[in-house]
């Protein structure tokens, strides 16, 4: 690689290395300036490649507004909200429907928000929950021989495509609870919501335990040290110190469960419904775009509807996440001592 | 000094202790009947022919060779364009960069990276690989509609893009271990920046870098969303193959701008618009085994890994 | 006849606003041991690594005044770093051996430097392990992992690795602090022996390891040089006080 080799010049030669006193010289020999452009080079060719996250997060920004924006040549703001019906009679009327492909395009983005919503918040509170339970279970309770064996697991669960838990949803879990709930639809946003829990809980549960591991043990010391029990400690002192890397996790797995897409679009059934009955079919804004994406012609305003869609959805994932980050950068701050 | 002997009773503690290890159970019990379900309903299935042959008699019969084909082929080449991205913005985070607001931003965008939703990817795959790059490259090279459509190629680069900060993150994990004493050691034997990195770091970091390799794969295979509209094919009768030839010597090789069957989408297909969903249940079943042993192998695989990984650092 | 190999004047040494280093100005004469001693914070450490610019890899570091190595000024802005680095062997407290076989942790310096010889790196590794008496010891093994060795025997090859880049300058921070007192011995003799043909800088915290094993000594305080003289000559009648109260264990 590099040619400077001196020092070999001279073993080859089988001189002993030890005269050196005589030879003062290497230490004023300069930078070779080929090794320097070489070393710089190198730098920028990392540097270009190291801002590939941020270039990513840009263009996703910039092509997501360059197509959704342009639904507003057609579509006014007021359209994704309301649809105004006129009647024969002069009268018009607010109508919140999503059906872009009726001859009378209705793009109202309510019901899509609120099937979101009825999915997405009944699984974060089911897997804040069993999420928490399982993350305390494994920071502070479980010894460290079983822990090595359950944090894997919890990591498998993590794995499980989404596509996957969609389908055992449809075909398992919609008829078991069927006949156990007799629901409204079949597939619902229960349904949904207990299928989107399978992903959010092992994303609470590891944050949950990570948030615990990262407090000191000197804070579990000196409150046992002072008599308190487990009890004691983990409601008194290790909760609140967590508390808010907890709420980060929780965020983090809301913001998951707004996303995903595969579930709720095998298993909520898809009406876009505006209801509050958990048990009815809901469509949600992940599940409109990958149901619709397919058969709209592009340039359409339907077409331009949807990346809209996603506009609203990366903007909400987007806030949640960055929340979520300050929360966990401070927490890391105040941990590190 | 009676009160040491008597022992306290902490109900609470015992209650909650309790409570959620049951959580745990639960969830461990929730896990193995996935798994058990889905072996019971989809062993009977799985044989050679399932997996090697095509599907026949419009999807009600025959095997799955295609998805599992077109699941490969994509994530190979998923993982050619998002490995040396990842490895090497991890190395310039971890090695170069200074603590800046700038790197600070890069390594929110990393993170924030990885919360964006899977569709939010299929519509960027779509609006920046297809209708952007694709487009242009049709109108610079003349080549009327060839890049500008659906293709293999563009749900390899945007399963690239959704899987990088996997890949960032444990690379830089696994650079972040490399202790300082190794890298002190070698400038003070003169090696240069990149000497180092390329003697010292990156080979002790390998593992770990494998670890995230193995972990985007898995990703990669189990994503559905993204792959919707960037050209997973229903049904496809010839594999996405094309033969390269030098004179008379031809090799196959995976053709980036056809179509392909996915293994994730093919469940999805089978199980929501099969004509008859009652008389291809096991297929479904069937083909979701494979999917789920296929993410699991290898998600054992990086686990086991990093467990080693980490041990031989005596960080555990 | 002694040489000055390093000569220092005025230097200080900032990390942001702190200093670190005040005003030090010390000659260092070649074919001799040198000990720093001091408590613990004093700057001797941070001082070595002024020699051979290891600072340079920390931020926000600025070094004000003059160090030179046979007279030419080490901080010049044309003077490479790695090639200094090259000249200047650095042996530090805990053993730092990569996780490579005994033989690649030898050759990993003069290989980096391009020589690729098989033959020529064979000689070099069997030279430089019998220079730093490992030899004997490990000669069957050496494609072991370096980390199967004893502790002694890891620093030991530590230095050997240093040597295998024929530097001019040793400089050794504490490079016996972690060991027991047999393998400690092997180390003292060691440096012993090397001195006929290197210059040694040596930062230790142990009084009577500087009085074995160097010819100078300087004494640091707060960041500041309080004396500097033979090594015999600090140990039984310093013309400072607080070396005085240092050596004879009143403080520190």
């Amino acid at each position: 690689m590099d040619k400077e080799i001196n020092i070999g010049d001279t073993i080859s030669k089988g001189d002993v290395p030890n005269d050196i006193t005589m030879n003062s010289s290497p230490f004023s020999k300069k930078i070779k300036q080929s090794t320097r452009i070489k070393e710089s080079l190198i730098k920028y060719f990392f540097a270009i490649n190291g801002t590939a996250a941020l270039i990513f997060i840009i263009l996703i920004f910039i092509f997501l507004f360059k197509e959704g924006f342009r639904a507003f040549e057609h579509i006014q703001l007021v359209d994704f909200i309301y649809h105004n019906r006129l009647a024969e009679d002069g009268t018009s009327s607010k109508v919140f429907e999503w059906f872009p492909t009726s001859d009378e395009a209705r793009y109202s983005l309510i019901p899509l928000i609120l099937g979101t919503l009825l999915t997405a918040i009944p699984a974060t509170i089911l897997s804040t929950i069993l999420g928490v339970g399982a993350g305390i279970y494994l920071a502070e309770i479980a010894n460290p021989k079983a822990k090595e064996i359950l944090k894997p697991i919890v990591e498998l669960f993590a794995g499980i495509p989404t596509v996957v838990l969609g389908f055992l949803m449809l075909v398992v879990g919609a008829s078991f609870f069927n006949d156990l709930l007799n629901p409204t639809n079949r597939l619902n946003a229960f349904i949904a919501a207990l299928g989107l829990s399978f992903v959010v809980i092992p994303i609470i549960a590891s944050l949950t335990e990570d948030a615990l591991h990262s407090i000191p043990n000197d804070l579990r010391m000196a409150s046992y040290g002072i008599g308190a029990t487990k009890w004691q400690t983990i409601s008194k002192v290790i909760l609140p110190a967590a508390t808010s890397g907890i709420s980060a996790s929780i965020l983090l797995g809301f913001g998951r469960a707004i996303g995903e897409t595969m579930i709720v679009l095998m298993a909520a059934g898809n009406a876009a419904n505006i209801t509050s009955n958990i048990f009815q079919s809901v469509r949600t804004m992940t599940a409109t775009i990958a149901a619709e994406m397919g058969e709209v012609s592009q340039g359409s305003d339907h077409y331009f509807a949807l990346f809209f869609i996603g506009i609203v959805l990366f903007t909400i994932t987007f806030f949640l996440n960055l929340i979520a980050e300050v929360i966990i950068n401070k927490m890391r701050k105040k941990n590190t001592f | 000094m009676s009160i040491l002997l008597k022992k306290h009773k902490d109900i609470s503690g015992f209650i909650f202790i309790n409570v959620t290890r049951l959580l745990f159970l639960m969830l461990i019990l929730m896990l193995a009947f996935i798994l058990i379900k889905i072996i019971v309903e989809g062993f009977s299935v799985i044989s050679w022919e399932f997996i090697s042959s095509e599907p026949k008699n419009n999807m009600t019969e025959g095997g799955i060779f295609p998805a599992i084909f077109g699941t490969v082929a994509v994530t190979l080449l998923m993982i050619l364009f998002a490995l040396p991205l990842g490895i090497f913005s991890a190395i310039y985070l971890n090695e170069y960069a200074k603590d800046s607001v700038f790197t600070r931003i890069i390594r929110t965008a990393v993170n924030n990276l990885a919360g964006v939703p899977s569709i939010v990817f299929g519509l960027f795959g779509l609006g920046f690989f297809i209708l952007f790059v694709g487009k242009n490259l049709d109108e610079v090279l003349q080549t009327g509609l060839l890049f500008g459509q659906p293709a293999l190629i563009w749900a390899s680069s945007t399963l690239a893009v959704l899987v990088l900060p996997i890949i960032i993150v444990s690379t830089l994990e696994a650079l972040n271990s490399v202790p300082k004493s190794h890298r002190d050691a070698s400038y003070g034997l003169g090696a240069t920046k990149w000497q180092t990195i390329k003697n010292v770091v990156l080979p002790q970091a390998r593992p770990g870098i494998l670890t995230g390799t193995i972990l985007a794969i898995s990703r990669g295979a189990g994503e559905t969303a993204p792959v919707l509209f960037l050209g997973a094919a229903f049904f496809l009768p010839n594999l996405p193959i094309v033969d390269l030839c030098f004179g008379d010597y031809c090799i196959p090789m995976i053709n980036p701008g056809e179509q392909f069957m996915y293994l994730a989408y093919h469940i999805f297909i089978l199980a929501t618009q099969s004509s008859n969903p009652t008389k291809t249940m096991p297929l479904q079943y069937g083909s979701t085994l494979v999917l789920i042993t296929l993410t699991f192998l290898l998600n054992i695989t990086a686990i086991i890994f990093r467990y080693r990984f980490r041990k031989i650092l005596g960080r555990l | 006849m002694k040489e000055t190999k390093i000569t220092v004047k005025n230097l200080n040494l900032f990390y942001g606003e702190k200093q670190a280093l005040a005003d030090i100005s010390i000659d260092i004469y070649s074919q001799r041991v040198t000990a720093f001693i001091g408590p613990s914070g004093c700057g001797k450490s941070t001082f070595l690594r002024v020699i051979n610019r290891m600072n340079d890899l920390i931020d926000d570091v600025r070094i004000t005044g003059k160090i030179q190595i046979d007279g030419i000024d080490i901080y010049d802005k044309n003077l490479d770093v790695v090639n200094l680095r090259k000249r200047i062997g650095m042996v530090f407290q805990k053993s730092n051996l990569f996780p490579k076989t005994i033989y690649e942790n030898l050759i990993f310096g003069p290989r980096i430097n391009g020589i690729k010889d098989r033959k020529v790196l064979d000689e070099i590794a069997e030279k430089t392990l019998i220079q730093a008496a490992l030899w004997e010891e490990v000669k069957d093994r050496l494609d072991d992992p370096a980390l199967s060795l004893s502790g002694g025997q890891q620093q030991r090859l530590c230095i050997a690795r240093a040597l295998a880049v024929e530097p001019q300058i040793i400089l050794m921070d504490e490079p016996a602090s972690a060991l027991d007192p047999i393998s400690t011995a092997k180390i003292e003799e060691l440096i012993d022996e090397l001195k006929k043909n290197y210059t040694i800088v040596i930062v230790t915290h142990n009084m009577q390891q500087a009085a074995r094993v160097s010819d100078y000594t300087a004494f640091f305080y707060l960041g500041r040089l309080i004396e500097y003289d033979k090594t015999s000559r600090i140990f039984t009648n310093p013309s400072n006080r607080q070396t005085e109260d240092y050596v004879t264990g009143r403080f520190g």
